[in-house]
């Protein structure tokens, strides 16, 4: 705030006296041929005009400052949630180690009131390229790079649906690597962390289409890169799929998580967000039904 | 004929079969003359300037209206790579190494640069570099699958270009280019530096020289300490990427900050030797324009010393979100902050050169007024990002986009067309039409800011930048659509500026060695110059050599 008055007063000021310049002094057609008056420079106007700027500068340094050593030195209070956010090209991985929860592009938090604060910790790192994690209502920018720890805080005190995309450029598809931070009250991020917790290999017999689902997706190429805890599927290219069915969205925000789209995504990516690092798997229609009619299953 | 350009000539003889086109081309390759060099520079880039602005103009189509469909994300990615890169090293640099090679002899009463040789390689060796980049277009798919030209960002970060994110050549293409380019910029500084050292008239002492001239040796300055990093880095990604060395390869341990480092210690020096010649043609065209004399020169060349000095030493203003610590930042935000003083400085001496002077509105000067206006607000959106918090929030958003154009657009490339206006009847010995000039002012003016004014709210609004398409409902929409809008005003404004240039040369008035009633040397020799310049190499007693000759009863020299 003080940067910004101060931005605005001296754009005001000089501003100002240029126009006044400008117009006062313009040539007139009535003037004399006569040059105007040579004057040189001035060594008092030019020192103030060094100084007050100067002194102007201090001023603002001390106050940014401030607030930069103050945002480093807020320590862990021990009710704060870790999680570690690892960027992927053009994902995000959360995981919760206090939980054992693994998730992929949307994130939960609970709220926290300033009277019993729970704030989240963020322990951010890449896969692969830099990235860099920005959800503009919850806090600034901070770059997730290789073989580098970043942190930083979140603390909404609101419930709702914070959006936010990946800012630093990481490739073809930068543009949809967009995110999606769920702030909800301490109840409801329990019995979030609950329901992420049970495992997602559920009785399926009921279900036989999902049960032939299963099978096609845990002899195709699909386990080289998806986790489905309990399953053999551990592949940890692409996102955990464990919870799929909870989630809003596919592919890191962009789409709709409908039985159709998740069809779509499945048997041509590169469609619905070109440059996705997922191939097309080939399946045929009743397989990619089956598989379909699984992954609605996995809550 | 007396009065013809040189390039006219060229085409009159040509036309009349005097002289068969196979001549005319070999004498401009093969030339040494500053002054053709020079010409071939401003050429160059003007040709880079319009290939950079149809890109520029592809992407604001694209961004008009979310979710459009118009260009693929590969292009997208290559079109803002392109028009970066193309704009910094090829529009920006050249066009200041044209002006200088042109201005810089003539300024200071020299028959030609120093190394004539030299400077011709250094134009040669950089407009090949130019080639060379746009050949990728050709390459791989060929042109409708825009072949393969870089798209990993005119700042190259690490690890995208390592060999695993970025198969193929593009990359390659965008790394050989710019070392190419960067060999024949260090030559030209060289020369620039040489010339202005050694070989000034008599009379001109260094606290004589005109301040374009100054500013010119010291932007080459900063070149030599610039470059040197750029062409390391460029040096490491090539060996990362064709020997296997792990300097920015963060799969076997190398180090993405480290490629961030060198870029910027190169990419922010780099902003400033593209400013300070805007900063140069406004020193000189303001006060021919007031009828003054410039305000405060020593406190001039001191604050241009100082900027040079304190730019080395703020990149890291482009790291702050990269999490340095709260040291780091906090240095270099101090740093950052007072560079702030010798701009500002500057301004208030220009303010202060047209308080009380009798201020002709032509067309380079009101091109001036519009870069000081925009220079102003440029540097303050730059004093709000510098303060670190801001810049956590703001730092690769559309804010930064419109904070860095207005330095660009609004500063340089304003002063860039005063710059043309002023010294084209130098060049061609004919003036600019004043009509499409004022038409030109106008329109540009009307797009720059409906384009770059409300690019700052997207920004504030949580756009990122480099983005290829956006989701409707974010509320950006509006602001894009008018950004858009404002883009296409800049094109019509522009084509003004290139229809003026063309017709001017054989319509023009005739201009007369000085049609400005201006002071320094070059408007001293008939317009054009001849190859050799000065016939009797002219001798200075002050700073405005033109003004002693006409005002005989109150000579300069008495106030210095
Ligand atoms: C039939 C087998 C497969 C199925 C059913 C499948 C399913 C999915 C689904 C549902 C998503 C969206 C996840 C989310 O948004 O959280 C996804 C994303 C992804 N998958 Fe697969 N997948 C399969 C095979 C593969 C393979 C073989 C790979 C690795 C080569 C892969 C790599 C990825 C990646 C990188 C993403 C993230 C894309 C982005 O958002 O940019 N998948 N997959
Ligand atoms: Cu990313």
């Amino acid at each position: 705030m003080l940067v910004l008055s101060i931005t605005a007063s001296i754009f005001l000021i000089v501003g100002g006296l240029l126009l006044y310049a400008l117009i006062r002094f313009r040539h007139r057609s009535t003037d004399s041929d006569r040059e105007p008056p040579q004057i040189y420079g001035s060594d008092q106007i030019e020192l103030a005009w060094t100084v007050i700027p100067i002194l102007i500068v201090v001023m603002l340094f001390l106050s940014t400052a401030r607030v930069i050593l103050g945002t480093e030195r807020i320590s862990k209070p021990t009710s704060a949630l870790d999680v570690t956010v690892i960027g992927h090209q053009f994902w995000w991985e959360y995981r919760y180690p206090k939980f054992g929860v693994v998730t992929a592009n949307e994130l939960h938090v609970p709220t926290s009131d300033p009277g019993n604060p729970t704030p989240t910790y963020l322990k951010m790192s890449s896969a692969d390229v830099s990235h860099s994690f920005w959800v503009p209502r919850l806090a600034g920018k901070m770059d997730l790079i290789p073989n580098r720890v970043n942190t930083m805080w979140i603390d909404p005190e609101q419930p709702g649906l914070y959006l936010g995309q990946c800012a630093q450029y990481c490739g073809t598809q930068h543009a949809k690597m967009l995110l999606r931070v769920y702030a909800q009250t301490p109840e409801d991020f329990a019995a979030w962390i609950k329901q992420q917790q049970k495992s997602a290999s559920q009785d399926l017999s009921s279900n036989t289409a999902a049960v032939e689902g299963q099978t096609v997706f845990l002899h195709n190429a699909c386990i080289n890169c998806h986790t489905v805890a309990g399953t053999i599927a551990t592949g940890r290219f692409g996102p955990d799929l464990t919870h799929l069915a909870s989630r809003d969205t596919l592919a890191s925000g962009p789409i709709q998580n409908t039985p159709e789209n998740l069809k779509n995504w499945i048997s041509d990516p590169n469609s619905m967000k070109p440059g996705a690092l997922m191939p097309s798997m080939h399946l045929s229609g009743h397989d990619l039904d089956a598989v379909t009619a699984y992954l609605i299953t996995l809550h | 004929m007396a009065n013809a350009t040189p390039v006219m000539e060229a085409i009159d003889e040509t036309l009349a079969g005097k002289r068969p086109v196979f001549e005319v081309v070999y004498e401009w390759a093969t030339t040494v003359d500053h002054k053709k060099i020079g010409l071939m520079y401003i050429f160059l880039a003007l040709i880079f300037l319009i290939v950079a602005g149809i890109e520029a103009i592809l992407m604001r189509i694209q961004l008009a209206v979310p979710n459009n469909h118009f260009i693929s994300p590969q292009v997208f990615n290559q079109l803002f790579t392109m028009h970066g890169t193309t704009m910094v090293f090829f529009m920006g640099m050249p066009i200041l190494f044209g002006f200088g090679n042109y201005l810089v002899p003539l300024m200071i009463g020299a028959r030609d640069m120093a190394f004539p040789r030299l400077n011709a390689f250094s134009f040669w060796i950089s407009a090949f570099g130019g080639l060379l980049l746009y050949f990728s277009y050709f390459g791989a798919s060929g042109l409708y699958g825009a072949g393969s030209a870089p798209d990993v960002g005119w700042f190259a970060y690490a690890p995208l270009t390592a060999k695993v994110f970025s198969p193929g050549h593009s990359t390659d293409y965008w790394t050989l280019s710019l070392l190419l380019s960067g060999i024949g910029t260090i030559g030209t500084a060289l020369n620039i530096v040489t010339t202005t050292i050694c070989m000034r008239c008599r009379g001109m002492t260094m606290m004589r020289l005109p301040l374009l001239v100054w500013l010119f040796l010291i932007t080459s300055c900063m070149v030599f300490i610039a470059i040197g990093p750029l062409t390391a880095a460029q040096i490491m990604l090539t060996l990362d990427r064709y020997i296997g060395a792990h300097f920015f390869d963060t799969q076997a341990g190398g180090s993405a900050v480290l490629w961030m480092h060198y870029f910027w210690i190169f990419g922010h020096p780099e902003v400033y030797i593209l400013v300070l010649p805007a900063f140069a043609f406004v020193n000189e065209i303001v006060p021919v324009f007031s009828r003054k004399a410039i305000f405060g020169y020593p406190a001039m060349v001191a604050a241009t010393v100082a900027i040079g000095f304190i730019s080395l030493s703020v990149w890291a203003h482009h790291m702050f979100t990269v999490g340095l610590g709260a040291a780091g930042n906090t240095f270099f935000v101090f740093a950052t902050m007072v560079i702030s003083v010798p701009t500002g400085i500057k301004i208030f001496n220009w303010l202060a050169t047209i308080w009380g002077g009798k201020i002709h509105f032509a067309t380079p000067m009101i091109f001036c007024v519009g870069f000081l206006f925009q220079f102003l607000i440029a540097g303050l959106t730059g004093i709000m990002l510098s303060a670190a918090p801001f810049d956590w929030q703001l730092s690769a958003s559309y804010f930064v986009v419109a904070h860095f154009h207005y330095v660009l657009v609004g500063a340089i490339v304003f002063a860039l067309f005063a710059a043309f206006y002023y010294w084209y009847p130098k060049v061609t010995g004919r003036m600019m039409s004043e009509t499409l000039g004022k038409w030109h002012f106008w329109l540009f003016l009307i797009g720059f800011h409906l384009t770059f004014d409300f690019m700052h709210v997207p920004g504030l609004l949580g756009m990122p930048r480099r983005i290829y398409t956006y989701e409707a409902g974010r509320g950006w929409e509006m602001w894009n659509l008018i950004v858009g809008i404002g883009a296409i005003f800049q094109v019509v404004g522009t084509v003004c500026f290139i229809f003026n240039l063309i017709r001017s040369c054989f319509r023009g008035e005739i201009a007369g060695h000085d049609p400005w009633d201006a002071w320094t040397l070059e408007w001293a020799t008939p317009s054009p110059p001849p190859s050799y310049n000065f016939a009797i190499e002219p001798t200075v007693h002050s700073r405005r050599p033109l003004w002693d000759l006409k005002h005989p009863e109150d000579p300069d020299s008495d106030y210095e």
